[in-house]
């Protein structure tokens, strides 16, 4: 059994080896890439027995530098933290496996060294539980994804990297601005101890406005309207295996800082809650109809990341122990989902040359594997039984209605059709109607070389059919997670143990 | 003290987000890094400004009464590490656009998002 100190950093550190090693075989394509695919197992690795430790409702913590808390920088995690690690650790892998066999980024050997430094910015900011140390993590994210989304150096890539760097840009010195605030207030940056204290605070405005602040700071980084504009201006313009890993995990971050926050920090209030109900409300229907009028197989997915975020928002607004349980499984469920998707798009995209739906089709003939691959995710997405969707839905509008928040579940619901509208059009589009005869036909690769690319996509759909069979175990996770949600105490006594047994 | 800075962090904010607001992404950058400041004189009166005695302990002593708070300190340190690093990364991704793309004016940078007339074209593409 390792000691709790060396399972919490272990998933720190293999992204930082993978980080330091890629960098040093920056002259050797083959190795570098051996040496990404190796860092991601072990970071695998790392996560599961990260999860194992705390699966049977167990909050690891520890403290670096030996300083207690809430003085020193804490690193905790509770169930939802490790399955959001778990969650990147199978991300990391599959988006590295994927890479192997697809050209897009081959030649680039920053590529590699950023790709680590995205994962360990994304890992950190899950797993500390110091508000200003979220802040740098963040950073490290946004760093490293300023770098991949600019890889390329193409017109676009210029173009949309500038919006997306300034947008960011300014988001993250609102969230610095806002943590600067909170810690004038209370004098304590652990997230345990501002949980301890933040309720001290008489005067209940300036908890509002703290609590707005920091609502607004995550709202842009998750996307959330009205503050998703720089998501679809910059995402189609990234490599796949790039957009890939941003779809699944960047605007997830904003997604979980906002659920820690809001169930630790500033518990939902009631007119709290019905702003962040309505503002999800509007971002399901914003996104899907934002897809519903794109023809570029990247632009619908982007959208749909949008109006997925949505659903997500629902058990904050809610903030039932159930509706909570249904956000940590729609995140999970959703991270799987879309970069399968996105993945996916990259083989039509390299199959038949465009991502236009008008100058494709014609691929359940041509590749019936991948048509099979599709439908898992794509229908999944849009919430269809048995598929991981359904359950992630059922968690959100069941709670919905019990609470008596019908527009919730009404709009997830909709929302849901018209996410099946999307996802019938591609399918429509790309894989069954005739090619066109104006474009030259779908290229013939040779089959081992996309073997890769399927091995990535057949995990991911296999991992959404095992969520989708046999939800029970999933939602048995989740409930626990929620659970410790709802009850801060348990994580504020697992992180301040030695503080508070004084008092 | 205290209100002269927060003058000072309501100027410098106010001066960005006008610098923000322009079209010309030079100006663009020098907000950011305005902005950044601001944000890093914001923590510093979050910790109070009061003494300016260094937070030392001295040999005889287990605690200290009045010092300066040197947590901002290392908070504003590590602000500024990473504001330099950003708009350092910043000024070259916009020296590089402006190398291929010409243009300084973020309005008319069209490229990831081209505007095309529905009339022209059958309506399947973005009109943002």
């Amino acid at each position: 059994m390792m000691s709790s100190h060396l399972l919490l950093t272990a998933p720190i550190a293999a992204p930082l080896i993978g980080l330091a090693l890629t960098t040093l075989l920056w002259r050797s394509p083959q190795q570098q890439r051996i040496a990404s695919l190796a860092a991601g197992f072990i970071f695998l690795w790392s996560a599961i027995a990260l999860l194992a430790a705390t699966m049977d409702g167990t909050i690891l913590a520890t403290q670096f530098g030996s300083w207690d808390a809430p003085f020193g920088i804490s690193f905790v995690a509770d169930n939802l933290a490790s399955a959001m690690v778990l969650i990147t650790a199978i991300m990391a892998v599959t988006i590295a496996i994927y890479q192997l066999t697809d050209p897009e980024e081959n030649g680039r050997p920053m590529f590699h060294p950023l790709y680590h430094g995205l994962l360990l910015g994304v890992t950190g900011a899950f797993m500390t539980g110091d508000i200003f140390n979220m802040y740098v993590w963040f950073e490290i994210m946004l760093v490293s994804s300023f770098g991949l989304l600019v890889l390329g150096g193409t017109k676009e890539q210029l173009d949309a990297g500038v919006k997306y760097v300034m947008l960011n840009l300014v988001m993250t010195t609102l969230f610095l601005v806002a943590v600067a605030f909170l810690y004038g207030a209370t004098g304590t940056l652990n997230m345990a101890d501002l949980a301890h204290r933040v309720p001290m605070i008489e005067n209940t405005g300036l908890t509002a406005v703290l609590a707005l602040l920091f609502f607004l700071a995550f709202a842009s980084k998750a996307a959330l309207f009205p503050l998703f504009f720089w998501l679809p201006a910059s995402y189609h313009t990234a490599s796949t295996p790039v957009l890939a890993i941003f779809a699944g995990l960047l605007t997830k971050v904003g997604v979980y800082a906002i659920v820690r926050c809001f169930t630790l920090i500033f518990p939902v209030t009631d007119g709290l809650a019905s702003m962040i109900g309505i503002i999800a409300a509007l971002t399901m229907i914003t996104g899907v109809l934002g897809a519903a009028s794109h023809f570029d197989i990247r632009k619908i997915l982007s959208f749909h990341i949008i109006s997925q975020i949505g659903y997500m928002l629902v058990g904050v607004a809610l903030a039932t122990p159930l509706a909570l349980a249904g956000s940590v499984l729609y995140i999970v469920h959703h991270i799987i989902v879309k970069a399968n998707l996105f993945l996916i798009g990259g083989v039509i995209k390299r199959k038949t040359g465009s991502y236009q739906l008008k100058a494709i089709g014609g691929l359940h003939r041509a590749a019936p594997f991948l048509a099979i691959m599709f439908c898992i995710p794509a229908l999944s997405l849009a919430g269809l039984p048995p598929l991981s969707g359904f359950w992630a839905k059922y968690l959100v509008v069941k709670p919905s209605l019990d609470t008596g928040n019908w527009y919730l579940a009404a709009t997830a619901l909709i929302v849901g059709v018209l996410t099946l509208y999307s996802m019938l059009k591609i399918w429509n589009e790309a894989f069954w109607k005739a090619p066109p005869e104006s474009v030259p036909m779908i290229t013939q690769a040779s089959g081992g070389a996309f073997a890769l690319q399927y091995v990535a996509i057949a995990v991911l759909s296999v991992i959404t059919l095992c969520i989708g069979l046999n939800p029970e175990p999933f939602v048995t996770f989740s409930v626990e997670a929620a659970d410790q949600l709802t009850n801060s105490s348990r994580y504020i006594n697992a992180v301040m143990e030695s503080s508070y047994a004084d008092d | 003290m205290e209100p002269l800075y927060i003058l000072a962090i309501g100027a410098m904010a106010g001066v960005a987000a006008y610098l923000l607001m322009s079209r010309n992404v030079l100006r663009m950058v020098l907000g950011l890094l305005l902005l950044g400041n601001a944000a890093n004189l914001t923590i510093f009166v979050a910790g109070r400004l009061g003494s300016s005695v260094p937070p030392l302990i001295t040999g005889d002593q287990t605690t200290i009464a009045v010092s300066a708070n040197p947590l901002p300190q290392a908070l504003i340190l590590t602000a500024i590490v990473i504001s330099f690093s950003l708009v350092a990364f910043t000024v070259v991704l916009l020296h590089k656009a402006h190398q291929r793309l010409h243009i300084v004016d973020t309005e008319k940078m069209r490229e990831a998002e081209p505007v095309r007339s529905i009339a022209t074209h059958d309506s399947s593409e973005t009109k943002q």
